[in-house]
Parts: structure tokens; C-alpha cells; sequence
């Protein structure tokens, strides 16, 4: 049976984010911009509303309501702040990865702290200074010294790395690499542990209410039980998070796409020249009917890459069609939609400046559009 | 949320799958060239439900739903384009308003062998001077006793010169505008109906498409569809599912101009290696294959809304316009992946870049189905 519709329970979901992100987030996502403040109360409450694990078992405190619920609340969250948002994707994706492939003791201490926000949040340390999409080529080490490991190195582009309590770090296991992807372990991390530094915030283009920080660890001594999955197995863990992680981002995307599309609609609803309300101009209806069309395709791909999570079937290729069309054609949307604004666009007086901002890391993040356009090249052709 | 066919789907899809791999695709070429309508395909393609998908079968229809007619669309139209629209008018503008408008002895009359494929229909509504502007035709049918007396000429007639019946949609009151627009099941054997030439087209030359002229035309009033006045509701809904058949028609043309191109640069070699192995090549292919499956979703989802009965006006506007637009950029791009081959009608590519063109002109221009989009949001 073919049906695109949501179940109750998913719509349920999608509910009680749209309510909350109307209520909560909105009226502070202009404040939270300009001025850098990180949503620490926001997530204590998402956490209490079971949106910081809503892919994770009730055994670990999670919502367990599956992917398609998770991609639901995420769009409804990032229509008001995308900032807020992609940190609640990066805690869904910290605590479903442990919940995955860590011990009952691991997932009862760290993926319950993450979604019942007593860590605040969750982060993700994979990319370095030197390498990004090429995981396979990180340097931070982890040596075994007597009961414990001992991390050596430093990270980059940490979402949250700064707020997070539980982080999980990628590091290299092998002598000098000579293992490549098969010599990296993945091990979580408390926020706060001795020799884990925490450098200068990034200041960026968009997502400002959202930090982003470069960790460096200087013998940073964790518990010699805190390496997450195997020895060797980082490589596809980080691989499978950010497979799931995709479509996160594509519903961040397709939210930021959506928030900027009404708000361009009411703008030409409102706005008139040479007689007439601008939204009775062809030009404008183009530019309004092409993004409706996109977003709506855009919302397909991602809803089918989370079905196929959620079935347990492979979603890899899909994955990456999703956050690849959903990115892009938000981009697309937040560009087209400043436009309809003219000048008052591109002033902080109206939201649609603050979104074309923060859409544009979508096609960055989690794997760039090239990456994706080569994961989704490579599945036509290497067949 | 689900996004798996029913076991009858997935037969009908793997059906139409193999005969149009095993029977379409190697005369497509042919029928193209010749300009030959493929009387022995359709004829096949009747035999196997193929005319009329959704149709009960009271009605001489396969029984199954508007989701199956759009896989077996695809794969028709994968094959051969011009095949695929000869199907698409006789499901979606023929049977479709005769099975919604049709009264009870008119289905049994003309739905039945139409969707069966003893006959073959086609669907009239374009004139020389209006297209996508319904409401500025000028054929006028008139009121005469039992009869209606209809004059005008109808272009762009899919089918037009192989169809046993035509939708026809006239004015029977001028003066009130869409209001006054009339359909009428229309016999081709009737006296005062007179086909014109083949035009000479781009593409989906295997199909026909001519001109049809109406010369004091008596038409039975039994054979009026619906009311008098209700032409332009007959049309609209029919142009809505009409737009489903036309998106599936490109997201096949899509799919075969991809697949050719990843055939050919798998084999062709520059640099060293396979011409799929340079980004170049392989980020298009990745954005065909993309656009192509995000085609296929919003074409499955306006079929479904058909089939609940819901609504879906927008949602077949978006579709058409998103697999029309989809599918010509990867005819275009897969033409460039052949390079001077892709020029040359030794390949299929070169016939998919003629066929999927005219997917973003018929039963609605990209800016006709903009229009729909804008107007349903910003109404």
C-alpha cells in the first residue's frame, strides 16, 4: 500500500513540535541571532517534551516514536529557529548512535542524559581542521594506558561543543594510520573532562544562536569502557550516523524552506505595486508556485528516506537524494523569497533575512552536496 | 505513511515492464522514423488491461486504480514516449470523464469498448486559437430537436487520426463563457466530422496529431456528457488526472534518457577511464536520479489523492510540472553524456531529447501548471 499519509501518532508529534516552536521558539529566534544566546532552556524543555530522542527507546527515555516522527518535529522546529534545531538534531543523533552500538551501561548513563536533558545536549566530534567528508584521514588519537584511554588531537566545527555533556569523539586506534578507516574507534566523552579544551567560538554566517567550536583534547584521560561499538568499527558507526543524520538536516532544510515561502506569500499578499498587490504578478506567482513545487518534492524524498529508516531496509542513497534536493531547493526558496522582499529583505526588520542566512549551511553540513551527489553517483554506477 | 505497492501493482508494473523492454523498445526507433502509429502494440497492450487501468471491469477496465495506471504509464512511455501517450489520452482523457460523467447506457455503449481497446478514443478541447484559455473556444453546438448541430475546429488532437470517439468540448452558450462550455461523446463516423493532415511534430512522432473540423455536425443529444454547461467541470477534472498520465509519461522519458546515459558512460572510456568515474558525469546522473525519484514521489502522491477521491488539482499541477521540467533536463544532459553520438539518431538519446519536450507543452503548459500551483497558495 502506498499512502502519504502520517499516522496519528506521528501527526501527534508534529503537533506538539509546531506548538512548542510557535510558543518557544519564534518570538526569541530574531534575539537569539543577533545577540548569540544558546537555547539551554529551549532544550530542557524539548528534552521534557522527548524531542531530543524521539528515534529512542522508552527503555533509555526516548519518545520511541520512530523516524518519521522525528523528521516531522524536526521541520516543525526549524520553521521557527534553525538554530535550536540543529541542536536537537545533533543530541537525536548522539543518542540514537549510542543506543545503537553501546552497552546497557552506556546507553542507560549517556543516551538517557542526553534526551532527558540533563546533558543538555549531545555533540558529535568527527571532522578535523584537515579533513571533513574524508573521515577516513582523521589524526586524534587514542592511546590504552592502563585502564583508560588517553585522547590526543583536536576537532573541528563541533556543533554545541561547548554546551553538550556527552560528546562522541572519533579517533584513530592504529600506529600512524596504517589501518585507515579500519583503524578508528569511536568513544564518548563527558563534557567538562580534564585535557578537553574547548577553543573560540566560529563566527558565523548563519545559525548564530547555535555554537560551533574546535575541541582539542591534551591527554585527555577517559574510562577505559568508553569506546562506543568495536575496535576498528568508528568508520561505519560515524557512516551510519550521518546516513540517519541526513535526514535530520533534510527536514531542517525543508523547514527553513517552508518558514521562508509564507513568509514570502504574506509579503506579496501585502505589498503593493503599480496598482495591485504584488502576488497577482506572474513573476511573483512563478517564483511562489516553483517553490511550493520543490519543498513539496523536497518533503517526499525526506519522509521516504525516513520511512525506509524506520523499516530497517537501506536508506543510504535515499538518505542523500533527501538532504541533497532538500537543501538546495530550500536555498533555492530562502533566495527567491528575500527577492519578493526587495530591500526590505535584506534588513533584520523581517525573518526572511535571518533564514537565508541559516539555510545555507544545509547543503554543507552533514556532508556536502558533493558528497552526497558522489554517494548517490557512486549507488548508479558502480552496479 | 507507506511507500510499497500492492502485490497487484507490483504484478501490473513487472507486466508492462517486459512487454515494453521485450516488444516497445526495439521498434521505437522504427516508429519514430516511419511515423507509424503502432496499431500492434495497442492492440497488446488492450489485451493486457492496458487501455483503460482504471476502470472497473463492469466497464471493460482492468479494475485497478490510477497508482497502477502511472507504473505501467512509466513503463510504456520508457520505452516509447509516443506509445505512452497514446495510452495516457485513451485512460486519462477518454474513459476517465466517460466513467465519472458518463450516465449508465453511455458507459455501456462507449466506455466499455474503449476501455477494453475494441476502440480507441481521443479528446478535443484545443482550437487554433485557444489552448490552455478554455473558455475563448469557438465551436458552438447547437440545440435542433433531438440533435445538436456542432461547427469548429479542434486542434492538437492526440490520437486524431486512429480514434473510433472523441470527448468533444463545444460552447452551447457562447455568452456565459466557461459556462457555457458543453462536452459530448463524439462517434468519429459521424457525418460532418472530417480529420485533417498529420502534423509534422519534434517528437512522439509515432503518434498522431491532427487537426479535427466540424461541419454541421448532428449529434445525437444522448450523446451529450453531462449537462449543458458542465463542459468546463468535464474538462478541468479531466485535465487534472490527465496531468498524472502526462507526469508518469516524462518520469519515463526521464528514466530511459538516465539509463541510456549510464549504459553509454560505463562503456566509453576518456582520460584513462570510464567517463562515469569523472565527477563531471556522475554528479548529472546524480541529479537526474534524484529529481527523477523526487518526480516519481509527487506523480505517486497525486494518484493516490485520485484514487481516495480527494482533491488534487495542485498536487497533479505540481507533478506534471516538476517530472515535465525533471525529465527535460535528463533527456538534455543525457543527450551531452553521448556527446556527438547523443546527436545522432543511432542512439536513443537523441529521440528522448525530441520526445520529452513536448511533456512541458501538453494538457497544461510548465506556466499553466504554475498557475494552478500559485493561485491554490495565494488564493
Amino acid at each position: 500500500m502506498v499512502s502519504f499519509e502520517p499516522t496519528e501518532e506521528q501527526l501527534m508529534v508534529q503537533k506538539t513540535a509546531r506548538e512548542f516552536a510557535a510558543r518557544e521558539l519564534a518570538p526569541k529566534a530574531a534575539e537569539r541571532d543577533h545577540e548569540g544566546t544558546f537555547p539551554r532552556d529551549e532544550l530542557r524543555k524539548l528534552a521534557e517534551l522527548g524531542l531530543l530522542g524521539v528515534n529512542v527507546p522508552d527503555a533509555y527515555g526516548g519518545a520511541e516514536m520512530g523516524v518519521v516522527a522525528y523528521s516531522l518535529a524536526v521541520t516543525e522546529l526549524a520553521r521557527a529557529c534553525a538554530s535550536t534545531t540543529v541542536a536537537v538534531c545533533v543530541s537525536n543523533m548522539a543518542a540514537e548512535l549510542i543506543c545503537t552500538y553501546g552497552s546497557e551501561a552506556q546507553k542507560q548513563r549517556y543516551a538517557r542524559a542526553i534526551v532527558d536533558g540533563s546533558a543538555c545536549c549531545g555533540a558529535f566530534a568527527l571532522s578535523e581542521t584537515h579533513c571533513g567528508s574524508d573521515a577516513a584521514a582523521l589524526r586524534t588519537t587514542a592511546r590504552r594506558d592502563g585502564d583508560s584511554w588517553v585522547l590526543d588531537g583536536s576537532k573541528q566545527w563541533i556543533t554545541s561543543g561547548d554546551h553538550a555533556g556527552v560528546l562522541v569523539v572519533w579517533a584513530r586506534t592504529d600506529n600512524q594510520g596504517d589501518r585507515g578507516a579500519r583503524g578508528i574507534a569511536a568513544f564518548i566523552v563527558e563534557g567538562g573532562s580534564e585535557g578537553l579544551h574547548v577553543g573560540k567560538h566560529e563566527d558565523k554566517l548563519g545559525l548564530r544562536g547555535s555554537t560551533t567550536v574546535p575541541l582539542t583534547f591534551e591527554s585527555c584521560r577517559i574510562p577505559g569502557d568508553a569506546m562506543l561499538g568495536n575496535d576498528g568499527d568508528g568508520f561505519r558507526l560515524a557512516m551510519t550516523a550521518l546516513d540517519g543524520g541526513r535526514i535530520g538536516i533534510a527536514s531542517q532544510a525543508l523547514g527553513i524552506g517552508l518558514a521562508a515561502l509564507d513568509a514570502a506569500r504574506d509579503y506579496a499578499r501585502e505589498r503593493s505595486a503599480f496598482g495591485r498587490p504584488i502576488a497577482d504578478k506572474q513573476a511573483i506567482q512563478w517564483m511562489i508556485a516553483d517553490s511550493a513545487t520543490e519543498l513539496e518534492a523536497a518533503r517526499l524524498l525526506t519522509l521516504r528516506a525516513a520511512m525506509l529508516k524506520q523499516a530497517g531496509v537501506p536508506y543510504t542513497r535515499e538518505a542523500s537524494m533527501a538532504k541533497l534536493y532538500a537543501s538546495e531547493a530550500a536555498n533555492r526558496v530562502c533566495y527567491r523569497a528575500l527577492q519578493i522582499h526587495g530591500g526590505y529583505g535584506y534588513t533584520r526588520d523581517f525573518p526572511i533575512e535571518r533564514m537565508s542566512r541559516d539555510v545555507r549551511v544545509t547543503t554543507i553540513y552533514e556532508g556536502t552536496s558533493e558528497i552526497q551527489r558522489l554517494v548517490i553517483g557512486r549507488s548508479l554506477t558502480s552496479a | 505513511m507507506q511507500f510499497e505497492l500492492s502485490e497487484e501493482q507490483v504484478l501490473l508494473q513487472k507486466t508492462a515492464r517486459e512487454f515494453a523492454r521485450k516488444e516497445v523498445a526495439p521498434r521505437a526507433a522504427e516508429l519514430d522514423e516511419k511515423h507509424e502509429f503502432p496499431a500492434d502494440l495497442v492492440k497488446k497492450m488492450a489485451q493486457m488491461g492496458l487501455m483503460g487501468v482504471a476502470v472497473p471491469d463492469d466497464y471493460g477496465g482492468a479494475g485497478m486504480d490510477t497508482l497502477a495506471y502511472v507504473l505501467a504509464m512509466e513503463e510504456i512511455s520508457a520505452a516509447c514516449a509516443s506509445t505512452g501517450v497514446i495510452m495516457s489520452v485513451n485512460n486519462s482523457l477518454v474513459c476517465d470523464p466517460l466513467l465519472k460523467f458518463g450516465n449508465e447506457a453511455q458507459k455501456r455503449e462507449w466506455l466499455v469498448p474503449l476501455a477494453s481497446g475494441a476502440k480507441l478514443g481521443c479528446f478535443a478541447l484545443s482550437e487554433p486559437q485557444a489552448g490552455s484559455d478554455a473558455a475563448a473556444q469557438k465551436t458552438v453546438a447547437k440545440r435542433d430537436g433531438d440533435d445538436y448541430v456542432i461547427n469548429g475546429v479542434k486542434n492538437w488532437i492526440t490520437n486524431g487520426a486512429e480514434a473510433d470517439v472523441c470527448v468533444l468540448l463545444t460552447m452551447t452558450a457562447p455568452e456565459l463563457g466557461y459556462k457555457g462550455i458543453t462536452a459530448f461523446i463524439l462517434p468519429m463516423d459521424l457525418a460532418g466530422v472530417r480529420v485533417g493532415p498529420k502534423e509534422n511534430k519534434l517528437g512522439i512522432t509515432a503518434s498522431s496529431t491532427t487537426q479535427i473540423f466540424l461541419e454541421d455536425c448532428r449529434v445525437p443529444a444522448k450523446l451529450r456528457l453531462g449537462e449543458e454547461g458542465e463542459g468546463f467541470k468535464v474538462a478541468m477534472s479531466t485535465l487534472d488526472g490527465g496531468r498524472i498520465g502526462i507526469a508518469a509519461q516524462a518520469l519515463g522519458i526521464g528514466r530511459a534518457a538516465m539509463e541510456a546515459a549510464i549504459a553509454y558512460g560505463k562503456e566509453r572510456e576518456t582520460f584513462g577511464k570510464p567517463i562515469v568515474k569523472h565527477q563531471a558525469i556522475e554528479f548529472m546522473l546524480a541529479d537526474m536520479a534524484t529529481e527523477l525519484d523526487a518526480a516519481r514521489l509527487l506523480t505517486w502522491r497525486a494518484a493516490r489523492l485520485k484514487d481516495a477521491g480527494m482533491r488534487h488539482s495542485t498536487e497533479s499541477a505540481m507533478a506534471k510540472l516538476f517530472a515535465a521540467e525533471a525529465a527535460n533536463r535528463a533527456a538534455k544532459n543525457g543527450l551531452q553524456i553521448h556527446g556527438g553520438y547523443g546527436y545522432t539518431k543511432d542512439y536513443a538519446a537523441e529521440r528522448h531529447y525530441r520526445d520529452a519536450k513536448i511533456t512541458e507543452i501538453y494538457e497544461g503548459t510548465s506556466e499553466i501548471q504554475r498557475i494552478v500551483i500559485a493561485r491554490s497558495l495565494l488564493k
